[in-house]
């Protein structure tokens, strides 16, 4: 999961495009702060865009914090308004209690979906008597004060070898994610794995260890393909999935992918900053998604224009609101049922 | 009216003379001053360590901190026995010893000893420059040449982070504080010593390890003692090169965590300020500090009691 510092990489190699692009869109010079807070898994891609937006609009300061989706929806929904963020990163869809709250302020709110968050499980090129891995056996290898340190007792058949374990640091969104799904308590893990937050690392450490098996986010798996092995994930239904794109848009590659949101409140959309910030951010969000430093999968064309199209009318509300919806993927919930 | 005029002088140098003594006191003053800003500094860092590592002891027992064998304070379910990280240190110190001592003992003998002038003066620059080379220098090359080109081929089950190369580089990182400090005791010890022995036909080499040594062990102690100290307080090598892992363990190929790795790893996170993370970075600190204090106070002990004095 990309850190601070790689923002700056970001913003140089696709800040260069914008420049010119951005005054032409953005004549009005506004003014104004525009306060986001909330996921880590979400900021990286709200500081580009903050930052890329900078570029645009210099008078306008956009301050990106981290307080987990969590944390962020309570300030987002403060009892008093003055203290409000004014937009929200979730990595996951408002919670029933959560929309209750916003029910109970008067908070209106326009949801923005704006890419897809998905963990690839790698183990080294010779490995040819793994996969795919059960949620379950993952499950079993990760867990605090797991014993297990040799495949062949992951699962019987498998040959003896000494298994490696390699994954992010705790610092990083995606360990929460992956111990939250796979754990069922986010930072719930062994502890004598070997943690970096660089991905760069973790990848040298799995093709260099024989027994290795690791975990990071999928562009990242993308961008080293050849000198990894990816596992199928089967989520406890007899029905391996392999993490890709089509996998990840369609909700197949369960539970270890994600979309990722973003909320903004119909009383922070008056002001033209908010709005200009978002408008931008959505019309740049498939190049800095699928930046690798960032390395998130971007949602389809189409979401992006129905992402668009929420905001333009500030269409208000959340299609997360009936609890059968989490199954079903963001074409289906935006009515784009396309193939 | 001459009576007068003495009286003046007189007075006249009184004052000149209480003017010199009032500038001689305050420069004393300020020479005081400044060396009471180190006294201050080291008061002020126990202070700080004792005082926010405390909430930290609210929660966490001290025979658990120091006893428990899991160090997990970033992880479900948390865990704060500092033993694992006490391990990684001290297989990452204790490792740099075993390289530092044979060679920098080696190097001080052979400077002491045999060198003629003119190495002895080319040899010791060279020396100061190793202890001149960043540690963020020693700790990449570590990461990126000791482990892939000389321990994996070795040792394959090596991982990619390991306490050995840690351990190696810190190793060399010490050399000058070993031979340098040596070669100070050694030469201290009289030449009538080695002259005596010589004129009992005992061989240089005899001269150097059974009279000159001997003659110059507490210095040589106390160089050790010194040298480990820092090994225990590197950082950014240790970082680079040995990992994060907490784990306690013997083995040297393995990913490790050290205390000063820890705080590091504290320090740049997003680990809110005011948790019980947080201030498990000062108690580790407070730790560390106390380690190094009984070494160097050590050091300094066998240097005053076992010192060899002759007139």
């Amino acid at each position: 999961m990309p850190g601070l510092g790689r923002i700056v990489g970001v913003v140089v190699t696709v800040g260069l495009g914008l420049a010119a692009f951005g005054q032409q869109t953005h004549r009005a010079v506004l003014s104004g702060t525009v306060r986001v807070d909330g996921s880590s898994t979400v900021y990286p891609i709200t500081a580009a865009a903050a930052e890329l937006f900078a570029e645009v609009q210099p008078r306008v300061h956009v301050i990106v914090g981290i307080s987990g989706t969590g944390g962020g929806f309570k300030k987002f929904l403060e009892e008093k308004p003055e203290l409000r963020t004014d937009i929200q990163d979730a990595s996951r869809p408002i919670s029933p209690a959560e929309l209750e709250r916003a029910r109970k302020l008067g908070v209106e709110f326009v949801e923005l979906p704006i890419a897809y968050d998905g963990i690839a499980v790698v183990v080294h090129p010779s490995n040819t008597f793994c996969d795919y891995l059960t949620l379950a056996e993952l499950k079993a290898i990760w867990e605090p004060g797991s014993r297990i340190g040799n495949w062949k007792q992951v699962r019987p058949g498998f040959p003896d070898l000494p298994l490696k374990l390699y994954g992010p640091g705790m610092d990083s969104g995606t360990f929460d994610y992956f111990t939250e799904v796979v754990v069922g308590k986010s930072k719930a893990c062994r502890a004598d794995f070997t943690p970096s937050e660089d991905d760069n690392v973790l990848v040298q450490g799995v093709e260099g260890d024989r027994g290795s098996l690791g975990y990071f986010g999928l562009a990242y798996y993308e961008a080293n393909r050849s000198r990894l092995k990816l596992l199928a994930i089967d989520p406890g239904d007899g029905r391996p999935i392999k993490p890709d794109v089509q996998t990840v848009r369609r909700l197949e590659y369960r539970p270890l992918a994600r979309p990722l949101f973003l909320y903004v409140s119909k009383a922070a959309l008056a002001r033209p900053e908010v709005r200009a910030f978002l408008e931008f951010y959505l019309e740049n969000a498939p190049r800095i998604v699928e930046h690798p430093k960032v390395g998130y999968i971007a949602l389809s064309e189409k979401l992006y224009q129905a992402a668009r199209q929420r905001l333009d009318q500030t269409i208000t509300g959340t299609v997360y609101a009936d609890p059968e919806s989490h199954s079903k993927s963001l074409y289906q919930l935006y009515g784009l049922e396309d193939k | 009216m001459a009576d007068g005029v003495a009286g003046l002088t007189a007075a006249r140098s009184r004052e000149l003379r209480s003017l010199r003594r009032m500038r001689e006191g305050l420069i004393w003053l300020v020479l005081w001053a400044c060396a009471l800003v180190s006294v201050f500094t080291t008061f002020g860092i126990v202070f700080v360590l004792v005082h926010q590592s405390l909430p930290m002891f609210r929660e966490v027992s001290v025979r658990e901190f120091l006893t428990g064998t899991r160090w997990t304070p970033l992880l479900e379910p948390r865990s704060y026995g500092i033993l694992p990280l006490v391990c990684g240190t001290a297989l990452v110190a204790g490792g740099a010893l075993l390289v530092a001592v044979p060679l920098g003992l080696s190097t001080a003998i052979y400077l002491s000893e045999y060198a003629p002038g003119r190495v002895r003066q080319v040899v010791k620059p060279f020396l100061e420059i190793l202890a001149g080379i960043p540690t963020v220098v020693y700790g990449y090359f570590a990461l990126v040449f000791v482990t892939p080109n000389v321990l994996r081929p070795l040792f394959p089950q090596t991982e990619i982070f390991n306490a050995a190369s840690a351990a190696l580089v810190v190793g060399i990182m010490v050399i000058p504080t070993i031979s340098s400090l040596c070669d100070d005791a050694l030469r201290a010890v009289p030449q009538t010593l080695r002259e005596a022995a010589y004129a009992l036909a005992a061989t240089r080499l005899e001269v150097s390890t059974r009279i000159v040594l001997p003659a110059a062990s507490s210095g040589v102690v106390a160089a050790i003692l010194l040298a480990f100290s820092r090994a225990v307080g590197e950082t950014m090598a240790v970082v680079l090169a040995a990992g994060m892992t907490a784990r306690l363990t013997l083995n040297p190929l393995q990913s490790i965590q050290t205390m000063t790795a820890y705080i590091v790893q504290v320090s740049l996170g997003d680990t809110p300020a005011g948790t019980i993370e947080y201030h498990t970075a000062f108690g580790v600190g407070l730790v560390l500090f106390s380690i190094t204090l009984v070494i160097n106070v050590g050091a300094q002990r066998i240097l005053w009691r076992f010192r060899e004095i002759y007139e």
